[in-house]
């Protein structure tokens, strides 16, 4: 492994396309195979470079939204990463309409250690996702579900329409099979049929009819575009939530 | 626009160090505002990257790429408190 040469630091490393599924018409899942991957803690990012034959690379961030440990031989090392296409995007629309399954990209990580959720954090949780920044929160829950824990979860997940909401069947799947896990979703622009609520953006209403109550002391992850962190951000401490509880991760919109 | 946080450093700055500096916290050297070194507004990319306290907006890092070397400039901050491993 190339890891082992520096003890502690970084490289870069290759990662192979071994299957590739679309969420939504501009979100596509990834499965990357990276032998040597060690795991990662839910809410972790991995830097992605390109490299053009004139040597010119461009890189960008994505949140795993799933890994698996490779074995003991350093087989078996899975990474998923969802990524939104972004039409005047550098990196994303390769990702999401060019990269065929075999080619390569190169890795970097698992890195963060500040946006993430640990099992040992006892506390319940509070996750608001604003468009593709449930990935890293999916990746949170889907751990959740991994280990069987006992903390609940509730994700409060904003989307323009229905059309756009990533992992729906597993979400839904998961809050039926979970008593633990609650998502209520808030549609931006277009609901769906039958549904009570107008069309609105995040609002004091709904993140205190469906997060935990301050009370509860649960821990809060909030991501997404900036506008939308800050607004949901502002949200929970009006109401009453500990600031030092609350992480943010800004996702981009240029890239 | 500014569309990334400090989150989005992790990558560039664990090529430099040993441990995760966006769990670090950090206090402001303009207005004395504490938080993880994850919650700075991030500008700019892949040339050069300029991290802003959300409190005050002064700079409190910057990281510029050279071809064959990094150059960080932490004179925005008074310092940096890393949680050390296993804590």
């Amino acid at each position: 492994m190339a890891r082992a040469a520096v003890p502690g630091r970084l490289t870069w490393r290759a990662a192979t396309l071994a299957e590739a599924r679309w969420e939504t018409p501009t979100a596509r899942t990834l499965v990357l195979d990276v032998p040597g991957w060690a795991g990662h803690l839910p809410g972790q990012h991995v830097d992605v470079r390109l490299t053009a034959p004139d040597g010119y690379s461009a890189q960008r961030s994505y949140s795993i939204a799933a890994a698996w440990a490779a074995d003991k031989t350093g087989d078996g090392g899975k990474v998923e990463l969802t990524v939104q296409r972004l039409d005047d995007g550098e990196v994303s629309p390769f990702l999401t309409d060019v990269l065929e399954v075999g080619e390569q990209v190169e890795l970097r990580g698992p890195v963060g250690g500040w946006f993430v959720w640990r099992p040992s954090q006892p506390a319940p949780v509070v996750l608001i996702a604003g468009g593709s920044g449930v990935v890293p929160l999916m990746a949170m829950i889907r751990a959740r579900g991994a280990i069987k824990a006992k903390q609940p979860f509730r994700l409060l997940y904003s989307v323009r329409t229905p059309g756009d909401a990533c992992y729906a069947e597993e979400l839904t799947r998961r809050v039926r099979d979970d008593a633990g896990l609650d998502v209520r979703y808030i549609y931006t622009r277009k609901t769906p049929d039958g549904w009570t609520d107008p069309p609105k953006r995040i609002d004091v209403a709904t993140i205190n009819t469906y997060g935990w109550p301050a009370d509860f002391t649960p821990d809060c992850y909030v991501c997404g575009p900036t506008t939308f962190v800050e607004a949901a951000a502002d949200i929970l401490v009006a109401l009453g939530h500990d600031p030092k509880r609350i992480r943010t991760e800004r996702f981009g919109g240029t890239s | 626009m500014m569309e990334l946080d400090g989150n989005a450093m992790a990558g560039e700055l664990r090529e430099i160090f040993a441990v995760d500096v966006t769990a670090a916290r950090y206090t402001c050297a303009g207005c004395g505002h504490a938080d993880a070194v994850a919650t700075l507004l991030l500008w700019g990319r892949d040339m050069g990257r300029v991290g802003r306290c959300p409190h005050c907006r002064d700079v409190v890092l910057r990281v510029v790429h050279a071809p064959d070397r990094i150059f960080l400039d932490l004179r925005g901050t008074v310092r940096l408190e890393l949680p050390l491993a296993g804590s």
